[in-house]
C-alpha cells in the first residue's frame, strides 16, 4: 500500500461558486422527514447528503455507510448576511478603501512600493509582513479623502455583532450586507493583498455570504432515543431556523411585502446565520434549545478542552489499551509489569505469521480467545478479518494458517508494552515494561519505579498500552524501556532508587554492628539471588561471622571506587573524610564497601552523583537494573528478617525531659506576654519598614520557633538514637526530626497564609479565648505533643492549618498544570539538529549550541559534561 | 562532642605536618624523583594534546590541574585512562541530533512546579521586604509581566560609600522617593472667602515632622522651593512656628480643592520615581540596598552607586536599559533563583532554553498565547492551544497554508512527528532480502 504523506494545509474561503460547485443539491424546506418518516429531498436530511442507514448505498458515490463520507448542499441566501467570523476584517477593509471606487486608500506609487516590500516579506519574515500590513491598513485608515478618485470618506462604524453604519455629513446611514458587498467587489486584486487578503484563496466578498454551506448528514447525525423518537443534532436544528426564515424571506419579497418586514426577516436571518456559526458571540443573546439548553454549534464545536481541537485531534482515544489499579510487587523486575490474565486475554498482539512461526501461530490458534495463551482474530492475506470467538472448529482454521497470515494473539510474557501514569508531567510517566502475566485483578508494578511515575497504592489507577507495529515495540524497547529512563533529564541524576525500607533495610544491613551467620548470609544472597563464591568471613572464631558490609560488597562492580558523605553525616555524626567513628563517611575501594553505611544518599532516589548514579553511568543500564533487582531485594530480605516497626514508645520520652520542655515552652510563651505588653505600652521598637503590629507578629513567630526548636533538641537528646523511628528520619528512609519533634515534643505554631492564625470569630479565633487574647495558644500555637495528644482547642487550631495545605495543593496543581501546558506549547518544535544547535522546525535558531556546550543534560552528571574528579576518582580512587 | 571533633582535627593536621617532614627528609632522592615525575608530566601533556581537538579548553585546563594535583599516585597508564575515560564521557555526553529539547525542557520545569509552594510572600534574607516566590513568581516570569508584583532593587556601591552605614545612608536617601507626604506629620485644610474678590481661598497647612526631616535629608527651605514650584499655588511660613508652612490655592469647587491637596502632598522632594523605600542591610563587610519599588534606569545615573552589580527583579526594565541580552541573563537568573529557593533541581540548560526561547526575536516574549506560542508559523498548532476559532478565521482570510513542520500539526493529521526516530527515514530494498529458509 502506497503511503501517502500530507504535506501541507491551505486555509481559504469558499467563494460561492465554489460552494454551489461542491453542493450536491439546493436545500429549499425546512421540513426534514414525512408523515412515513422518510426524508424529504430538498430538506436537510435529504439523502444525497450521506447514507445514514447501515446497508445502504448512496446514491452519489454508491459506497456503503461505513465508506460514504456523505456529501455537501447548500442554502441560496434571499438576501447576503455578514459572516460574523469575518465582521472585524470586513470594517477594517471598509475603512481602508475608498467608498467610491475600491481603491486603497493610499497613492499609487506608495502601494507599488509596499506591494514590492511585501513580496521579499513574505517569504522571509512572515511575522514582519504581518507588521507591514497593519501599519498600511493603519495609514489607509487615517486616510479621509482617496488618492485615487478624490471621493470624500466617511467614518464607518462597527456596531456588533454584524451592523455597519456610516456617518455621513447629512446622518447615520446603515450599510446593509448588499453595500458591504457591493463595496468589497470593487476593490482590485493588487489592493486585497496590501490588506493581508489573498485574493485566490479569499477574496474580501467571500466574507459576506450569499450561499450557505449545508454539512453532510455526517457531521449532525440524529439520535434515536429509546422512545423511537429522532433527535436531531444542534447544527441541524439551527439549518432548520436559517431555511424556514429564508424561504420565509424569499416568499416575502416575491410577494413585494412591505420594506419593513423584509428588513426584519432578513435580520433575523443574519441572527441565525451568525449564531450558526457562533453562539457564544457578545451583543446577542445564544440561540437555545426548546428546553432552554444553549445549542453547540459550529465554533463551540471546535473550541476549548473538549472541542475537536484538543479533544480530537491533538488528543485520541486509542486500542489495544487497559486500565486498572496498582499494587506492588517486590519480586518482579523493575522493567517488568505483572498484568492481570484477564486483561492479557483481551488485549493483543499481531504476530506475522512466517516460516518460522506458523506452528507456534497455531497453537494460539488452537487455544482460541478463552483459553490464554491464544488469540482472538485472524487476518487472512487477502484482509478480511476472522473473529475466532465465532468460529466453531479452531483445529480446522489453525491447519489453514500460512506465512502471510497475521494471528492478534494474546499476550504473553516477555511483551513489551507502554505503561502510564497520569498526570504524566514528564517523560518518565510513560516508561516501557516486559509483560509479566500474573493471576489477580491488579497491574503489578515494583516499588523502585514508583518515584518517576509518581505513584503510591492508595488506589492510584494506571494505563497500559501495547504498541502494534515492529516499529513501535523496537522503539518502546530501545528507547522507552524502565532501565533507559532512570537518569532524568532535568537534573542529571538517577529518578529511580531506593526509598522507604529499601533505605532503612540497607543502613541496617550495612551498619557497623550487623554480624552474619553463615546461615544468614547464605539466606540473604538466595534472595538477591547471587551465585558465586563466598567471601572470607570477617570473624573466624569463635563463629564463622560475615559483616553486612561484605554482603552488600558481593553486588557491586569489582573495580569500583567510590567516596560520599552519608545522609546520616549531619550534626553530631558528621566527619569530613575516611577517619569515622561513627561510619558516616562511605568509602568502596575495589568493589568492597570498606566504611560507612549504605542509606538515602547512596541509594536514594533522586540522589544526584550517588552510589547508583556511578553504576549507571559507568557499568551501563543493564548492569543498573540488575543492581535493583538483586541488591535491593536483599535490603528487603534483611529488613524482614531484623524485624522494623514503629511504636508509641519509640516517640516517649522521660518525665524529666518533659518537664525540661514545659519550662522551655513556659518561658517562651512568658516572653510572648511580654512583647504583648510592651506593645500595649507602645516601647516596643519597630523592625524599620514594619508597622508595630507586624514586628510584634514576627517577633512572636520567632521566640515559639526558637521555642519549639529547643524543646525538639531536648526530646532528640533523651530519645533513644537506635529507635525505629530515628533510624528511619536518619538514614532518610521516611520522617524528618521535625516530625519526630511534633511526635515527642511540641507541635509548634500552626499557620495560615504564613501568619499565625488570627481568623474566626470577632476578636478571637474561638469562644474559648478571651476577646483580644493575641496570646501564644489564642493564636494557635499548640504546646501538646502528638503522643501526648491535643487539647480540643489546639486539635481545632491544627486542622485549620492542614486545612490550608489541601487547599493549597489544589489550587497549586491547576495553575502549575497550566503554565506547564503553556510552556510545553511553546517549546515542543524546538530540537536539536545534526550541528548540534538548537532550532525551529523552519530552520530558525534558538540557540547555537545546545546548552551552550552542547551536553545532554540526562547523560551529564548532576550538570556537568564531564565530571573529572570523578574519573580519577574511579580510576585511582583505590589508592587513597 | 566539640572537644573531640577540634581534637580530631588537630591530630589531622599533625600527620598532614609529618609527612611533610617525611618528604622534606627524602630530599636526597629529589633529584631522580623529580626526573621519574617530569616523565609523568611530559606523558600528561602528550596525552591532552592528543584530545585537545576533542574537550573544550576549560575540560582540559581542568583535567590537567586535577592530574597534577595527583601526580604522587598516578602512573603513566593510569594518566592515559583518566585522559581517555574523560574523552570518551565527554563524546558520550554530547546531546544526540533530533532530540527535542524543548519538550524536555519544558518538562523539567513543568514538573517540579507541581511541588512549589503557593505562598506568595515568603522572607529572602530581609525580613523588612516582602519578595514574591515560588510558583506565582515563575508563572510571572514566563508571563514577561511588564512590572513584577513585588519590585525590587538590590543596590551595591562603590566603595567610597559602601563601607559605611552613615555613607550608604547618604546614598539611600537620594534614592529613596521622598514626598511632602512623607515628612508632613499632619497637616490642615482651612478654606476662607476673599473679602476683595469674592474668590474662596483654599489653605493647606502642612506641619513638618523634624524627625523625618532629619531621617530623610530634607530641609524646610527645599520644600518652600519645591512647592512655589507648583501653579496657582502661593506659599508662605508660619512666621510663629518654623515647621508650618502654609500654602494656599483659589478653590473652585471641592473636587478641586481634593486635587489640590493631593497635589500638594504629592510633590516629589528627593529622590527617584518608584522607589518606595529603601532598607540599608549589610553584607559581609559591606552595606547593600535593598529597595522596596524599581526604576533601573535612573538608580544606575545615582553617585555612589556600583552599576557593575546593581540589579532588580524587573526584567521588563532591564531589557530596556540593558538590551536583550542582559534580559536573557536576568530570566536565568531569576528562574534560578525561584527554583533554588524552593529546594528543586533543575539543569540550567532547560532554564536556559526558555529563556532563549522567549527572548529569540530580539524583545522579551511571553510564554504564551500573546508570545512565543501566538506567533507561531502553524495554523493547526495555534488553533489547538488557544483562541480555536480566531485563528482558524484569521488563516482562511490571509489565505495561509499550514507546511506541518510542528509537532502539533502532525499529530493532528496523524503522521510521525519530526522529533527524535521520526527525524530519519530508512529505507528498504525487498529485493535484496534474502526470502525464508535461504539465510545464512
Amino acid at each position: 500500500m502506497p503511503e501517502k504523506i500530507i504535506k501541507s494545509i491551505s486555509f481559504g474561503i469558499l467563494s460561492p461558486s465554489e460552494i454551489r460547485k461542491l453542493s450536491r443539491t439546493a436545500i429549499v424546506t425546512a421540513e426534514t422527514y414525512d408523515e412515513d418518516g422518510l426524508p424529504i429531498p430538498g430538506g436537510l436530511m435529504d439523502p444525497r447528503l450521506g447514507v445514514i442507514e447501515p446497508g445502504q448505498r448512496c446514491q452519489v458515490c454508491g459506497n456503503t455507510m461505513a465508506n460514504c463520507p456523505g456529501h455537501f448542499g447548500h442554502i441560496e441566501l434571499a438576501r447576503p448576511v455578514i459572516h460574523v467570523g469575518f465582521v472585524k476584517h470586513i470594517h477594517d477593509i471598509l475603512r481602508a478603501t475608498c467608498r467610491h471606487c475600491g481603491r486603497l486608500l493610499i497613492p499609487q506609487e506608495e502601494i507599488d512600493r509596499y506591494l514590492r516590500l511585501l513580496e521579499k516579506l513574505e517569504k522571509k519574515w512572515p511575522l514582519l509582513a504581518l507588521r507591514l500590513i497593519e501599519h498600511v491598513k493603519k495609514k489607509a485608515i487615517k486616510r479621509m479623502e482617496c488618492p485615487h478618485c478624490g471621493e470624500k470618506q466617511y467614518k464607518i462604524r462597527l456596531e456588533k455583532p454584524t451592523t455597519f453604519y456610516e456617518e455621513r455629513r447629512g446622518g447615520v446611514v446603515r450599510l446593509t450586507p448588499i453595500d458591504v458587498r457591493s463595496r468589497l467587489e470593487r476593490i482590485p486584486d493588487s489592493d486585497v493583498r496590501l490588506l493581508g487578503l489573498d485574493p485566490k484563496e479569499a477574496r474580501p466578498e467571500w466574507m459576506v455570504l450569499t450561499v450557505l454551506p449545508v454539512p453532510p448528514i455526517q457531521v449532525r447525525p440524529s439520535i434515536l432515543l429509546e422512545s423511537g423518537i429522532r433527535a436531531e443534532d444542534d447544527l441541524t436544528h439551527k439549518l432548520v431556523d436559517i431555511v424556514r426564515i429564508n424561504e420565509r424571506l424569499k416568499e416575502s419579497i416575491e410577494a413585494g411585502a412591505p420594506q419593513l418586514i423584509v428588513e426584519d426577516l432578513w435580520s433575523l436571518l443574519q441572527y441565525h446565520v451568525t449564531t450558526y456559526i457562533d453562539n457564544e458571540v457578545p451583543g446577542i443573546p445564544p440561540a437555545k434549545h426548546r428546553a432552554g439548553r444553549v445549542l453547540r454549534t459550529l465554533a463551540q464545536r471546535l473550541k476549548g478542552k473538549e472541542g475537536r481541537f484538543r479533544g480530537h485531534l491533538s488528543g485520541k482515544r486509542v486500542d489495544f489499551s487497559a486500565r486498572t489499579v496498582i499494587s506492588p510487587d517486590p519480586n518482579i523486575s523493575i522493567n517488568e509489569v505483572g498484568v492481570p490474565l484477564d486483561i492479557a486475554k483481551i488485549l493483543t498482539v499481531p504476530l506475522k505469521v512466517s516460516y518460522w512461526n506458523v506452528d507456534e501461530a497455531r497453537r494460539y490458534v488452537i487455544n482460541g480467545p478463552e483459553k490464554w495463551p491464544g488469540a482472538n482474530y485472524i487476518i487472512r492475506p487477502d484482509g478480511r478479518r476472522i473473529d475466532l470467538r465465532f468460529v466453531k472448529d479452531r483445529k480446522a482454521l489453525a491447519e489453514t494458517i500460512t506465512p502471510g497470515f497475521i494471528v492478534e494473539r494474546h499476550l504473553i510474557d516477555g511483551d513489551i508494552v507502554l505503561f502510564n501514569r497520569q498526570p504524566s508531567l514528564h517523560r518518565m510517566s510513560i516508561m516501557a515494561h516486559l509483560v509479566k502475566i500474573l493471576p489477580g485483578k491488579t497491574f503489578r508494578l515494583n516499588l523502585l519505579v514508583c518515584p518517576p511515575y509518581n505513584a503510591d497504592f492508595d488506589g492510584d489507577e494506571m494505563n497500559l498500552h501495547v504498541p502494534q507495529t515492529e516499529e513501535a515495540q523496537a522503539e518502546a524497547r530501545e528507547l522507552m524501556l524502565v532501565q533507559n529512563q532512570i537518569l532524568s533529564p532535568r537534573y542529571g541524576g538517577p529518578i529511580i532508587g531506593g526509598l522507604q525500607d529499601y533505605i532503612s533495610g540497607a543502613y541496617l544491613l550495612t551498619s557497623k554492628a550487623t554480624f552474619l551467620t553463615k546461615r544468614d548470609v547464605v539466606e540473604l544472597l538466595a534472595a538477591g539471588g547471587y551465585e558465586g563464591p563466598l567471601p572470607e568471613p570477617a570473624i573466624l572464631s569463635p563463629k564463622k561471622l560475615w559483616t553486612g558490609k561484605q554482603v552488600f560488597s558481593l553486588f557491586l562492580p569489582s573495580d569500583f571506587n567510590y567516596k560520599k558523605k552519608a545522609n546520616i553525616n549531619v550534626g553530631e555524626m558528621a566527619c569530613e573524610d575516611e577517619e569515622c567513628f561513627h561510619d558516616s563517611y562511605v568509602v568502596i575501594k575495589k568493589g568492597k564497601l570498606l566504611l560507612g553505611v549504605i542509606d538515602k544518599k547512596s541509594i536514594g532516589a533522586q540522589q544526584p552523583e550517588s552510589l547508583i548514579h556511578f553504576i549507571a553511568k559507568e557499568y551501563g543500564y543493564d548492569a543498573i537494573r540488575e543492581f535493583f533487582d538483586k541488591a535491593f531485594k536483599i535490603f528487603l530480605r534483611y529488613i524482614e528478617k531484623h524485624g522494623f516497626t514503629m511504636t508509641l514508645s519509640d516517640v516517649e520520652i522521660p518525665v524529666e525531659a518533659e518537664e525540661k520542655i514545659q519550662s522551655i515552652l513556659s518561658e517562651a510563651e512568658e516572653k510572648v506576654r511580654e512583647l504583648i505588653a510592651q506593645f500595649n505600652q507602645g516601647v516596643l521598637e519597630p523592625i524599620p519598614g514594619r508597622t508595630a503590629e507586624e514586628t510584634l507578629e514576627l517577633r512572636i513567630m520567632e521566640v515559639l520557633a526558637e521555642a519549639r526548636d529547643r524543646a525538639g533538641e531536648i526530646a532528640a537528646e533523651y530519645l533513644d538514637p537506635f529507635n525505629h523511628a530515628f533510624i528511619m528520619a536518619r538514614a532518610g528512609a521516611r520522617g524528618s526530626p521535625l516530625n519526630l519533634t511534633q511526635m515527642a515534643a511540641v507541635l509548634g505554631q500552626q499557620s495560615v497564609r504564613g501568619e499565625r492564625i488570627s481568623r474566626g470569630y470577632k476578636d478571637r479565633t474561638l469562644p474559648h479565648f478571651r476577646k483580644g487574647d493575641i496570646g501564644a495558644a489564642a493564636r494557635g500555637f499548640v504546646r501538646s505533643s502528638f503522643r501526648r495528644g491535643l487539647t480540643p482547642t489546639e486539635m481545632f487550631l491544627h486542622a485549620a492549618g492542614g486545612r490550608e495545605g489541601l487547599v493549597d495543593t489544589a489550587v497549586r496543581t491547576s495553575q502549575s498544570g497550566y503554565m506547564q501546558r503553556r510552556l510545553i506549547n511553546a517549546l515542543q518544535d524546538i530540537r536539536v539538529e545534526y550541528d548540534r544547535s538548537a532550532r525551529l522546525p523552519n530552520g530558525a535558531i534558538v540557540q547555537f549550541t545546545y546548552g551552550e556546550d552542547g551536553v545532554d543534560p540526562m547523560r551529564s552528571i548532576h550538570g556537568k559534561a564531564v565530571d573529572v574528579n570523578r574519573i580519577v576518582e574511579r580510576v585511582v580512587g583505590w589508592k587513597r | 562532642m566539640g572537644g573531640k571533633k577540634t581534637s580530631r582535627k588537630s591530630s589531622g593536621k599533625k600527620q598532614g605536618k609529618t609527612s611533610g617532614s617525611k618528604k622534606s627528609r627524602a630530599g636526597g632522592k629529589k633529584s631522580r624523583k623529580t626526573r621519574r615525575e617530569s616523565g609523568l608530566e611530559k606523558h600528561i601533556e602528550k596525552e591532552l594534546k592528543r584530545v585537545s581537538e576533542v574537550l573544550p579548553p576549560s575540560l582540559i585546563e581542568e583535567l590537567r590541574t586535577k592530574l597534577l594535583e595527583v601526580k604522587d599516585i598516578i602512573t603513566k597508564e593510569e594518566a592515559s585512562r583518566i585522559i581517555e575515560l574523560a574523552r570518551l564521557d565527554y563524546l558520550n555526553n554530547l546531546v544526540e541530533p533530533a532530540e527535542p529539547v524543548g519538550t524536555v525542557a519544558a518538562q523539567s520545569m513543568g514538573e517540579p512546579s507541581t511541588q512549589m509552594t503557593l505562598r506568595t510572600f515568603h522572607f529572602a534574607g530581609v525580613r523588612e521586604l516582602n519578595v514574591t516566590l515560588g510558583l506565582p513568581r515563575l508563572i510571572e516570569i514566563v508571563d514577561a509581566r511588564k512590572t513584577p508584583s513585588t519590585p525590587i532593587m538590590t543596590i551595591y556601591l562603590d566603595e567610597e560609600h559602601r563601607g559605611d552605614r552613615e555613607k550608604a545612608k547618604e546614598v539611600a536617601r537620594r534614592i529613596e522617593l521622598t514626598k511632602v507626604e512623607n515628612v508632613t506629620r499632619r497637616h490642615e485644610i482651612e478654606l476662607y472667602e476673599d473679602p476683595e474678590t469674592g474668590n474662596y481661598i483654599f489653605t493647606v497647612i502642612l506641619e513638618l515632622d523634624p524627625v523625618m526631616l532629619e531621617d530623610k535629608g530634607v530641609s524646610r527651605d527645599r520644600i518652600i522651593k519645591a512647592l512655589s514650584k507648583l501653579k496657582n499655588i502661593e506659599v508662605s511660613e508660619d512666621p510663629e512656628n518654623p515647621y508650618r508652612i502654609i500654602a494656599s490655592s483659589v478653590a473652585r469647587d471641592l473636587t478641586h480643592m481634593q486635587r489640590i491637596k493631593e497635589r500638594i502632598l504629592g510633590v516629589k522632594l528627593k529622590g527617584i520615581k518608584g522607589i518606595r523605600r529603601v532598607i540599608i542591610q549589610k553584607r559581609g563587610d559591606e552595606f547593600v540596598l535593598m529597595t522596596d519599588g524599581s526604576n533601573l534606569e535612573h538608580v544606575l545615573e545615582v553617585k555612589g552607586i556600583d552599576p557593575t552589580r546593581t540589579r532588580t527583579n524587573n526584567i521588563n526594565e532591564i531589557e530596556h536599559v540593558l538590551g536583550i541580552e542582559a534580559a536573557r541573563r536576568a530570566i536565568i537568573d531569576e528562574i534560578n533563583n525561584v527554583l533554588e529557593d524552593q529546594g528543586l533541581d533543575v539543569d540550567i540548560r532547560h532554564v536556559m532554553l526558555v529563556a532563549d526561547a522567549m527572548t529569540r526575536t530580539g524583545e522579551v516574549k511571553q510564554i504564551g498565547r500573546h508570545g512565543v506560542s501566538g506567533e507561531k508559523e502553524s495554523i493547526l498548532a495555534r488553533a489547538a492551544f488557544e483562541m480555536t476559532v480566531r485563528h482558524l478565521f484569521d488563516a482562511a482570510a490571509r489565505g495561509e497554508t499550514d507546511m506541518l513542520t510542528g509537532v502539533t500539526e502532525n499529530v493532528i493529521v496523524g503522521q510521525i512527528i519530526p522529533m527524535g526516530t521520526g527525524v530519519v527515514d530508512l529505507y528498504m530494498s525487498p529485493s535484496k532480502a534474502r526470502p525464508p529458509g535461504q539465510g545464512e
